[in-house]
């Protein structure tokens, strides 16, 4: 090969000046594949054995074996994006399927098939706020419990879209509509609101919220998973303007934090929306074909005026999302979301026997998740299940939250004994 | 479904060349390839839970199909996907390059699955491989600080913006502009602009490199960043780079690296080396973590001392009497989350795309300096064989690890006969500075024998008369499609169909 080239060395290639050559150590030594896996089996097993109580974004549900299976095939895995769609279609099917159960779940007719999770997926709702309203506003107003990721990520999507981030107040971890409305005004391009919220609540007055952003010409974006909205009230119906979320919810299992951004919105931001698009077609033989579509709206083609800058997404994981939904199938699906409120009321329950412990503390309903009042620090009792190999969110200083999924609902009876060791 | 509908298409491979191409046993209906789930079965529930009904949707209607009729859906799709280990994928710029499969293992293991919202005492597993990904990435870049938590290119770029803006802020400036040479990657333009700045381009020279010229005129006490990649979208390095370097310093402004294309430079040459002060990794690119359809990626983000302030939180540091000797799996490893001094926050909701970052660890480990320098001297190597087999003008070089070669039929038409030789085809049509443009990066894991059939699918194109390549291609899962009427008419889900 080198003499079909005409060079003499592969280093005769390079076209590199002397004075930025690199001549030093990296300093990485080449290990077997064997010596690789097994050096990294013993730093991950630095990884403490802890019964996982935590949800507050990102959720471990039991994800069936025939996911990784079907996923790792390597056409799916090694594949790229489908520039060429005549020998793409498995994938633009499975995304195509999967943008369709995102449809079904927010009742919204138009679900991109993937950003990088809910924390940017609400980033990128935040320009879009800008780019549909006809007035310029100056703020979004999102509420003051929210998990600290996803609110740094906006604010610094907002602030490129020259827009501040406000909190709006809650009452007993829902929304204050009073102060919503109080806080809302001409200048408001968007209200965000979740519902279960970051602390597991179910809001009740999404509806409400819809109209206080609708008469300022707002737009309302809400926060939600899908399995959540196997059961709970169509986003659509409720009035919800686009939804996003952690659609990884579905698919991934605790995978320290990697997500799938859910987007969804009603069909007159279809050209606003950001990130990739299948749609369904014609191939020359007439039969139905699937290809990536409206990318006049992408970087590749619009450059600093695209809708985002997102190229590379989570494609894969919505396939996983997607595999996970068909294998549980709408009784499935229904029965792990109903679980999620019945458990939950159930666990809640057992804690506030617990003598100086009390939960749920917010009188609403629950999904997945809740918050616990100790009268001890919550730090130290955090701490002192930590040590007895439990862990659980410390989110003030007397208030705890625990997540039950289940993946760890058959600890539940160790966890409760643990409490009223160290509560 | 009837049996009518169920019969098979004796006639999809007798296509007009008289290609008898292989159908496995498979059937499809008459207008589909595969149905949809929800046209296999779909099924209507009700729901009905604890919660009052009016905080409840009423029912929910989703496919419902046994395990095995899963399993055989999403195998048959799989059967229409073409991947790395299907063919060659010279795909340029994207460094389609083989994914080895122990990284899989790895990112597999129980130990990897952890919440991120753990205090990191307790996660000194998954602390500890990203800290060791830091400081790797940090040599091999020349870098003295690097946070792992954006989840893909692009998200790089704009963490990097925004800790240029950060730093700029910082020292009392209001710079808003960023230059960006018109041979970038359109996330180039992207992402300065998400970040709220305005976007200068450059004009290339003659030489498809850095116009100085031009560079000269457009730097103003407005220049934030210079953001390039090199070797560029060409594989031209930029030769004048200590020039550049110079220059934009000497304005106030700040460099940044687009690491598309670091593939081509591993232990031979460094970003920051070079001058550059921000720079991105594209990890699924250079260190060969599986594409997975359009990701998920990760973009890790290199910067000098002086802007470590700046990056996002949090960031892993060893602690004192930690521990990371190559190899030492056993001592008392100790890792920390920090927040930096002058964080510009978050641009994650957690840590970044774990599985991917877990993955790249691996395969740096397994490569070593002598690998890695190794598999970039294979990039050029091959790129520069195959392109010395093609009866295509290649207009610049000296290229690196990709070339961009010009086609004398359309480039679109080019890539679709291509398919019908049963390889990938180039990034077309772009960069727009050579006519119908076909981009091509072999990457350094294909052998002599895969690059010669690469370059025997292309040479037979460029012999083929127009007809055939514009028909093209006929021995695919599905045929050409009219990309056209599927945008007129969006229908982005099967609800839509059935209207």
């Amino acid at each position: 090969m080198l003499e079909t080239v005409g060079v003499e060395r592969e280093a005769d290639l390079f076209d590199i000046p002397e004075s930025v050559a690199f001549d030093g150590t990296l300093n990485i030594e080449s290990r077997s594949e064997r010596a690789v896996t097994r050096e990294f089996e013993l730093l991950l097993d630095h990884n403490d054995d802890l019964v996982e109580l935590l949800g507050r974004g990102h959720y471990d549900h039991y994800v069936p074996s025939l996911v990784n299976h079907l996923a790792d095939r390597q056409e799916f895995l090694t594949s790229y994006t489908q520039y060429q769609p005549e020998i793409a279609q498995g994938f633009l099917q499975a995304l195509f399927e999967y943008q369709s159960m995102l449809v079904e779940l927010t009742g919204l007719p138009v679900a991109n098939c993937s950003l990088y999770d809910a924390a940017t997926a609400l980033g990128e709702v935040a320009t879009l706020a800008t780019r549909v309203r006809e007035t310029s506003g100056s703020h979004v107003l999102v509420p003051e419990q929210m998990q600290a990721g996803k609110r740094g990520v906006l604010e610094n999507y907002a602030d490129g879209a020259k827009l501040s981030v406000e909190s709006y107040p809650m009452d007993d971890g829902a929304v204050d509509i009073d102060a919503l409305g109080a806080a809302a005004g001409e200048a408001t391009v968007l209200v965000y609101a979740e519902s279960p919220t970051v602390r597991g609540v179910v809001e009740e007055s999404l509806s409400e919220v819809a109209e206080i952003a609708n008469s300022n010409d707002a737009l309302f974006c809400l926060g939600s998973d899908p399995v959540a909205l196997a059961i709970l009230e169509e986003p659509a119906t409720v009035g919800a303007d686009v939804v996003v979320g952690d659609a990884a919810s579905l698919g991934m299992g605790a995978a320290g934090g990697m997500g799938l951004g859910l987007f969804a919105t009603r069909d007159e931001y279809l050209r606003q929306v950001p990130g990739r698009l299948v749609g369904a077609g014609e191939d020359e033989s007439g039969r139905r074909a699937y290809t990536l579509t409206l990318q006049t709206r992408e970087q590749h083609i619009r450059r600093e005026r695209a809708t985002s800058n997102i190229c590379t997404n989570q494609a894969w994981v919505a396939l996983r999302a997607a595999i996970h939904a068909a294998s549980l199938g709408p009784d499935g699906l229904v029965e792990l979301a109903s679980d999620c409120v019945s458990r939950t009321t159930a666990v809640a329950d057992r804690l506030d026997a617990v003598p100086g412990i009390e939960a749920p503390v917010h009188d609403r309903h629950h999904f997945r998740e809740f918050v616990v009042r100790s009268d001890r620090p919550a730090e130290a009792v955090a701490e002192d299940l930590t040590d007895h190999g439990f862990a659980v969110h410390a989110i003030d200083e007397h208030l705890l939250q625990v997540c039950v999924t289940e993946t760890n609902a058959g600890a539940v009876d160790a966890f409760v004994d643990t409490l009223e060791v160290v509560a | 479904m009837s049996q009518k509908e169920t019969v098979g298409r004796p006639d999809r491979h007798q296509d007009d060349d008289g290609g008898d191409g292989y159908d496995q046993a498979r059937f499809t209906d008459g207008d589909r390839y595969e149905p949809l789930l929800s046209e296999k079965n779909s099924h209507e529930v009700a729901v009905d839970t604890e919660l009052p009904e009016e905080l409840t949707r009423d029912s929910l209607e989703l496919p419902a199909l046994s395990e095995p009729e899963l399993a055989r859906h999403y195998t048959r799709l799989s059967q229409m996907n073409y991947g790395v280990e299907s063919g060659p994928f010279p795909l340029g710029s994207c460094t389609m390059k083989y994914n080895p499969p122990f990284t899989e293992d790895i990112a597999a293991l129980p130990d990897a699955a952890v919440h991120p919202g753990r205090d990191e005492e307790t996660m000194q597993g998954t602390v500890g491989v990203l800290g060791r990904l830091s400081e790797y990435l940090a040599r091999i870049g020349g870098m003295d600080a690097v946070t792992l938590q954006p989840p893909a290119g692009a998200a790089g770029e704009y963490t990097g913006v925004l800790v240029a803006q950060a730093y700029h802020e910082q020292n009392g400036e209001d710079r808003t502009e960023v230059l960006i040479p018109d041979s970038a990657h359109g996330t180039n333009f992207a992402s300065a602009a998400l970040a709220g700045f305005d976007v200068v381009e450059l004009p290339s020279g003659e030489d498809g490199r850095v116009d100085i010229d031009a560079l000269a005129e457009a730097l103003c006490d407005d220049t934030a960043l210079l953001m390039l990649t090199n070797p560029n979208t060409l594989g031209l390095f930029e030769r004048d780079i200590d020039e550049i370097s110079e220059m934009v310093h000497d304005a106030g402004g700040l460099l940044y690296y687009d690491g598309a294309n670091l593939n081509a430079l591993l232990g031979r040459a460094r970003p920051g080396d070079m001058g550059f002060d921000i720079m991105h990794y594209n990890v699924h690119k250079t260190f060969a973590t599986p594409h997975g359809g359009g990701g998920p990626g990760a973009g890790p983000v290199g910067v000098v001392e002086e802007l470590a302030p700046f990056l996002p939180t949090p960031m892993v540091r060893e602690t004192k009497d930690g521990s990371t000797d190559e190899g030492d799996t056993t001592g008392e490893l100790s890792y920390e989350l920090y927040e930096p001094e002058q964080t510009v926050g978050k641009v994650h909701g957690f840590l970044g795309n774990w599985q991917v970052l877990v993955k790249a660890a691996a395969y740096i480990a397994r490569l070593g300096e002598d690998g890695l320098a190794d598999a970039s001297a294979k990039a050029v190597l091959n790129a520069n064989y195959l392109a010395e087999q093609l009866d295509y003008d290649v207009p610049f070089g000296p290229f690196h690890h990709e070339f961009v070669a010009s086609a004398e039929q359309d480039a679109a038409d080019v890539a679709k006969r291509m398919l019908d030789y049963g390889v990938h085809p180039p990034t077309t049509k772009w960069p727009e500075i050579v006519d119908e443009a076909l981009m091509t990066e072999p990457t350094e894991t294909e052998n002599r024998r895969t690059l010669d059939q690469l370059a025997t699918a292309f040479n037979a194109v460029a012999r083929e008369d127009e007809d055939i390549v514009e028909a093209a291609p006929k021995r695919t899962a599905a045929r050409r499609i009219d990309q056209v009427g599927a945008a007129r008419n969006p229908r982005l889900s099967w609800h839509s169909l059935e209207e």
